[in-house]
């Protein structure tokens, strides 16, 4: 598998949001406008990366009995690191984001790539996977976020296009729900033809 | 097998203390900034406003930021909070001398995106400046009061709404203490605040 | 009269999945049929419970030691343990009930409504009924958890039955399986919208 496919796999064949199903939770919470679903994606994109990078280099050292609570307490720590950063960079993202950056630990994506592809791949391929799923996950939060925005609150990245009020639904929580299910029939069909 | 959790949590535990430590810093600058940022923005003119004091109304404690110009008591800046739609809702009020609402902020809130959330902007926010609560009623126009609410979220604005009538209410007592003992209290809160330029 | 105001907040208003989205994956993947919707919703409803008293008692020696930024992790930890304790307990006391709840139990450690829950009492200031905010004391935690893994609870057992419903309807090709349990989500949670403003 060549260095590439690595990373393209994760945004099509592997897409974590609309062909794994994987992460639901911060993908229908977050993404109430294009730009929270971003930060959301990139920040589940770096402790993606980095959780790999770590699991695939101290993989070989771990008894199979302790693995999982291993990988958990490896990942809790960049997850807890990352919360600092944000905190001390950027806090009015950390404030939007809130409760939903220390529940990237549970986020089923990242134990998922650790025991499917980390703790059997070289450092550096680990690296480039976690790139791809996690760009998979922050194009797809992306799109959703925008999505909604465009339909509940007339609006693109903040910038409105048009002084009436949208659709509100789709900024509160049914339009979560009914938003991903037409996104992920769609790509469906996309991904279907070819 | 045991040897090596520890291990791992032990590396971990160690790598979060020094990260922890190196980020306090800017955190703690951050939220300072922030509120100093609030309460210039709430406040009129003035080159003094003091340190954080608290006052107790009605059981209830209130924060507030005393401005002067030079000499004269301007007004002071009151940190306000209730419950909105989300969760707590806390406010930033800025009350002139002459009791009117020189500006208000939001400090935090957990509103809902796209609707609650639209509090902080100034196209609502922006209604309550120079606000006089004796000619104009702090209550939204569904209860007979003055303020226009934001479209669907009338539980976020009569939230904001209360927190600025209760800031007014506090008001009246923090001038009464500012005041009351003026000279002796006037010098510690001179000495204890800082420049505002 | 606070406690009446939690529970009806935590089981409707803001119920844990239709409105603050925790919890989602083991609300889409378990809950075709309604027999094991029930199943899990059990198992969540003891661990959550337990979770937070445990989680909330550690964070207060946490807080003392002023070692608040290991907060993720013991938590974590502590859920992940707890999980295998409630496991083993249940295996010797309770053959029939391990039977019932067994192969739900792992799947609880990455569900995202235990830790949810647990961080959220530890770090949200709640009011209710116009009261002052503040923190939660262990009695209003332990209650706020029971409430919110009910509320959890309801919207698992109501989107389980609807589901099996839907089995009987022919649905286009392309919304077959997840799509349509998303849309069907999405009107329960228009549903539920209805309850806001209540409390």
């Amino acid at each position: 598998m060549s260095k590439l496919n690595l990373i393209t796999k994760g945004l099509v064949k592997e897409n974590p949001t609309f062909v794994l199903l994987l992460g639901m939770c911060p993908t229908l919470a977050t993404t109430t406008s294009a730009i929270n679903g971003m930060s959301m994606g990139l920040a589940t994109m770096f402790v993606l990366i980095l959780s790999n990078m770590a699991i695939s280099a101290i993989a070989r050292f771990i008894p199979d009995k302790v693995r999982i609570p291993a990988y958990i307490v490896v990942i809790a720590t960049f997850v807890t690191l990352l919360q600092f950063l944000m905190q001390a960079f950027v806090p009015t993202v950390y404030d939007t984001l809130g409760l939903f950056i220390p529940l990237i630990v549970v986020n089923c994506i990242i134990l998922g790539r650790a025991e499917a592809f980390a703790n059997k791949n070289g450092v550096i391929d680990s690296a480039l996977d976690g790139i791809g799923i996690g760009l998979g996950f922050t194009i797809a939060l992306t799109l959703l976020g925008m999505v909604r925005e465009i339909l509940g609150n007339l609006s693109v990245f903040g910038w409105k296009f048009c002084q009436a009020d949208g659709v509100l639904a789709f900024v509160l929580a049914p339009g979560a729900f009914i938003a991903l299910a037409y996104l992920i029939v769609v790509f469906k069909k996309l991904t279907e033809k070819k | 097998m045991v040897l090596c959790l520890l291990t791992i949590c032990f590396v971990c535990s160690a790598l979060l203390a020094g990260v922890n430590v190196l980020t306090r810093g800017p955190i703690e600058k951050g939220r300072v900034a922030k509120v100093e940022k609030a309460v210039a923005a709430v406040l009129p003119p003035c080159n003094i406003v003091s340190e954080r004091q608290e006052i107790e109304v009605d059981g209830v404690h209130y924060g507030y930021y005393a401005a002067r110009q030079d000499a004269d008591f301007v007004g002071c800046a009151i940190e306000s909070s209730t419950i909105g739609f989300g969760g707590v809702l806390s406010l930033m009020v800025g009350i002139a001398a002459d009791g009117s609402i020189s500006g208000t902020q939001v400090l935090s809130h957990s509103e809902t995106p796209g609707l609650g959330a639209k509090c902080t902007d100034p196209a609502f926010s922006s209604q309550f400046k120079g606000w006089d609560s004796s000619v104009k009623k702090l209550e939204v126009r569904s209860k007979g009061g003055d303020v226009d609410a934001i479209t669907a979220s009338t539980i976020t604005s009569r939230a904001y709404t209360l927190a600025v009538a209760n800031a007014v209410r506090a008001f009246r007592d923090i001038n009464a203490v500012l005041n009351g003992d003026s000279v002796e209290e006037q010098n510690e809160i001179t000495e204890g605040g800082q420049t505002n330029e | 009269m606070d406690y009446i105001f939690i529970i009806i907040s935590a089981i409707f208003v803001n119920n844990i999945v239709l409105s603050q989205f925790l919890g989602i994956c083991p609300f889409l993947g378990v809950s075709s049929k309604l027999n094991t919707a029930v199943g899990m919703s059990g198992a969540v409803c003891f661990v959550i419970t337990l979770a937070t008293i445990v989680t909330f008692l550690l964070n207060k020696i946490l807080v003392l030691c002023n070692i608040q930024f290991l907060q993720t992790i013991v938590f974590i930890l502590v859920i992940a343990a707890l999980v295998q304790m409630v496991e083993i307990v249940l295996k010797k006391i309770s053959p029939s009930l391990y039977q019932a709840l067994g192969i739900f139990l792992p799947l609880i450690t990455t569900n995202c409504a235990v830790l949810g829950v647990a961080i959220n009492v530890v770090t949200k200031e709640f009011s209710f009924a116009g009261g002052q905010p503040h923190l939660f004391n262990l009695g209003e935690a332990t209650v706020y958890a029971l409430a919110t893994a009910l509320g959890y609870g309801l919207a698992m057992i109501l989107f389980a039955g609807l589901r099996e419903q839907l089995e009987l309807n022919e649905v286009p090709k392309a919304f077959k399986g997840v799509p349509i349990a998303l849309l069907t989500a999405g009107v329960l949670a228009m549903a539920f919208m209805g309850f806001s403003g209540m409390v």
